[in-house]
């Protein structure tokens, strides 16, 4: 493994609040130094212009692998993950068979080595069969190598078995990590529902389906002492339990995906099934107060939930289509654009959401650039003016919704391990010896 | 209590003033272009899109193809040599008739394509199917679906014209189209009328396109049933709300009676037939309180005794056999409307 030092780029360290221009040496998978770097290097890479950052994390991702390898494998999920700035992504549980066992535990990460690409870690499921009736063995796949725990595409419907999940858990200090959807509320829902869902004549999943099944939770997390993550949160009331949650000192932490940020339900009225996903595409205001979440620090972590799908699956009725958005190759820039370009945070906020706050979720030492830890280092260009073309994507999924437009900023250079796992062709001279 | 016109003897352009070029006397489609064509769609996709002028344009259209009915040789030639297709991928007995014939009384040639023992219940997808549709040289697929969007999302798959006969709880354009006719040949005109929709409005889209297609044309529309069954989002479309049928039905000159749907009791939406009928029926009590010309419109098929009384139904303030007979025309027109559109376009 050859020593690689990152020269005279932005350096932004959000675990010890360093911003500054100078150089990152990487050498037997670790970080080395951060500084002025005098030592000779076998491989010298020119980041002028260029934020380098700890390598990126995607606490929720679908690789479809094992059983729906046509929509996406890990192989070229890990692909998405580092053409899309990531070097460590948590794939979730709900593939055929679901990750509820040891053994399916060990095939993902031995997938995961075998790609050679980025980290994947595998969360597991919550119950046997994601059936949310009887708890999974949590402690066999957390010896395994499960980072956390989650039915996700499904919420835990009962209480009783919430609560003992959550006791249980705790053992393993793992977090659980909810799907939070009502289902017996969501019924039928496809939509946000609200007013453009009536106009449609789409049934509606109303925001009480995600609000209901958070409160609950939070209520039994206080009791359990166990680490309690909301997935993809969406509405304004669920922003508002978690803020209150954490004021309340409970070990609650929250993501928000690029889309939940950037679209509302307006965008369903074609009946564009690259629209449809869940939780559903909710109102501006509730993307003002997911916004306001990201700000003041209630929500702690940015996340794709990167969930693949085939173009002859997503072409259907809308009624009929699946349920998902991918985001690997598109969520950084779409970050940007909600939340760097209007001036609501700054880079090194950023970067703390998708490095430092998502390994903290999982209880990770990643997403820092201290010495001594992994060598994952992402170099972004924050002008980089680029037209998303899903034909172009790693990834084996076209649904995209911002296939065509223009964004500002990008991943060039990933780094995992301390080898350069993707570089943006037009950036390759960077790299010499 | 006379009734203020027989509907035959009714001037549908009365009140709104406009002469448009009449159909049924040009016998191929695509020769007018005397004046700009108030029609240009290819697609009769929902009546949210329309405007006021187009929807007049298709009632006037309608109004002249009645009289085909009429005749003692119930056939024009506008649609010789060209080929509907029913798509009817939800049962409906009633609309896929309705369309049928008035395809036949334009000389078309008429498909039928069933959900039951055809491809799709093979698990072909409707896009499949309508393509296949369209290489046998298809002119125009009438759409029936049970997901609300699917005609919108055939009209990308293929180039064939599409007519929606009913999408989900989304809209039912012509059925809107012949109610708003009925009132207009009855009424004499719909500005200023004030209408009451009743029933089970969130998963109507015989609801919705109502709402569109009179207010756009200048009525005032109430929707009444169980706030369990009238979403707020409604309001937002410009419907008023009631949930309290007694005190809407004087003020009221048309009022449309929808389907009550049994199935909803065990979805939990209310919780017997009984209570709604004692709630939302119209009774010949209540039709005693409402205006004395009240038009009393339903969509079929009735469930007599629920949402309407079997008395109020065959009585002298009831529509229903005229909506039947309308939508004959207003299909007619459409039909033809959409025809002439494509062929102009193409």
């Amino acid at each position: 493994m050859k020593t690689i030092v990152i020269r005279n780029g932005r350096v932004i360290d959000p675990s010890r609040k360093l911003d500054q221009e100078c150089d990152v040496c990487l050498a037997d998978g670790q970080i080395q130094e951060v500084g002025r770097v005098g030592r000779p290097a076998e491989v010298t890479i020119d980041a002028e212009g260029l934020i380098v950052a700890p390598g990126l994390l995607d606490i929720h991702v679908h690789l479809r692998e094992p059983g729906q390898t046509e929509l996406e494998s890990i192989e070229t999920g890990s692909a998405a993950a580092v053409a899309g700035g990531f070097t460590t992504v948590a794939c979730m549980p709900n593939t055929e068979p679901p990750l509820d066992d040891e053994a399916a535990i060990e095939y993902v990460i031995r997938q995961g080595a075998r790609a050679g690409l980025c980290n994947v870690l595998p969360v597991g499921a919550i119950t046997k069969g994601r059936s949310g009736k009887e708890l999974a063995e949590m402690g066999r796949m957390a010896r395994a190598g499960a980072v956390g725990f989650s039915d996700d595409g499904e919420g835990v419907a009962s209480p009783a078995v919430m609560r003992r999940a959550l006791q249980y858990v705790a053992m393993f200090d793992r977090p659980i990590m909810q799907h939070c959807e009502t289902p017996e509320i969501a019924n039928e829902g496809v939509m946000h529902g609200g007013a453009t869902a009536v106009r449609l004549g789409l049934p509606g999943l109303p925001a009480i389906a995600e609000e209901l099944m958070l409160q609950r939770d939070i209520t039994l997390t206080s009791e359990a002492g166990a680490r309690y993550h909301a997935q993809h949160v969406s509405t304004a009331g669920s922003v508002e339990l978690v803020r209150r949650a954490r004021a309340k000192r409970l070990s609650v932490t929250a993501e928000v995906t690029p889309h939940h940020l950037l679209l509302t339900d307006a965008c369903v009225a074609t009946y564009d099934s690259n629209y449809k996903v869940k939780p559903p595409l909710r109102t501006a205001k509730d993307i003002a107060a997911c916004i306001r979440g990201v700000k003041d620090g209630t929500i702690t972590a940015l996340a794709s939930d990167h969930a693949p799908h085939s173009v002859a699956g997503k072409e259907l009725e809308f009624q009929r289509a699946p349920f998902g958005i991918i985001g690997l190759e598109t969520a950084l820039a779409a970050y940007i654009r909600a939340l760097i370009l209007p001036g609501h945070i700054d880079w090194p906020h950023l970067i703390r959401l998708m490095t430092l706050g998502p390994a903290e979720v999982l209880g990770l030492t990643k997403g820092t650039l201290q010495v001594g830890r992994d060598a994952d280092v992402t170099l972004i260009d924050p002008q980089r003016q680029w037209t998303v073309e899903a034909s172009r994507f790693k990834s084996k999924a076209r649904n995209c919704p911002w296939n065509g437009e223009d964004f500002v900023g990008k991943a060039v250079m990933t780094i995992v391990g301390g080898e350069v796992k993707y570089c943006e062709p037009e950036d390759d001279g960077r790299v010499g010896a | 209590m006379s009734a203020a016109k027989t509907p035959d003897s009714a001037a549908p352009q009365a009140g709104l003033g406009r002469t448009t070029a009449r159909a049924p006397s040009a016998p191929e489609s695509g020769r007018g272009g005397k004046e700009a064509p108030a029609w240009r769609r290819k697609h009769l996709l929902g009546i949210e899109e329309l405007s006021a002028e187009e929807i007049i344009h298709v009632l006037d259209t309608a109004s002249g193809f009645a009289e085909v009915s009429t005749r003692s040789i119930k056939k024009v030639p506008a649609l010789r040599g060209k080929v509907v297709a029913n798509l009817f991928i939800e049962d409906s007995t009633r609309t896929r008739t309705s369309f049928s014939l008035a395809a036949q009384r334009l000389s078309a040639d008429v498909l039928d394509f069933y959900s039951a023992g055809s491809s799709l219940s093979k698990g072909e997808s409707v896009r499949d199917t309508a393509r296949n549709i369209e290489a046998m040289g298809v002119d125009i697929i009438v759409l029936r679906h049970s997901a609300a969007g699917a005609a919108h999302y055939l009209s990308r798959c293929v180039n064939t014209s599409i007519i929606n006969a009913g999408d989900g709880q989304h809209e039912h354009p012509t059925q809107a189209l012949l109610d708003t006719y009925t009132i207009r040949e009855t009424k004499g005109r719909v500005e200023g009328l004030r209408v009451a929709i009743v029933g089970d409005i969130g998963h109507s889209r015989v609801a919705r396109s109502n709402i569109w297609c009179l207010q756009k044309l200048g009525a005032e529309v109430t929707v009444v049933g169980p706030a369990t069954l009238v979403p707020k989002g409604l309001e937002r479309m410009g419907a008023r709300i009631s949930h309290n049928f007694d005190d809407v039905i004087p003020e009221m000159d048309v009022i449309n009676m929808l389907r009550v749907q049994s199935e909803r009791i065990s979805s939990r939406v209310f919780p017997s037939l009984h209570e709604y009928t004692w709630l939302f029926g119209m009774t010949p009590e209540r039709l005693e309180r409402a205006k004395p010309d009240v038009l009393i419109l339903h969509p079929g098929p009735i469930n007599r005794g629920i949402e309407l009384a079997a008395e109020v139904a065959d009585g002298p303030r009831s529509s229903i056999l005229r909506q039947v007979a309308n939508g004959l025309a207003v299909r007619m027109a459409v039909l033809f409307l959409v025809n002439q559109a494509a062929s102009v376009s193409a």
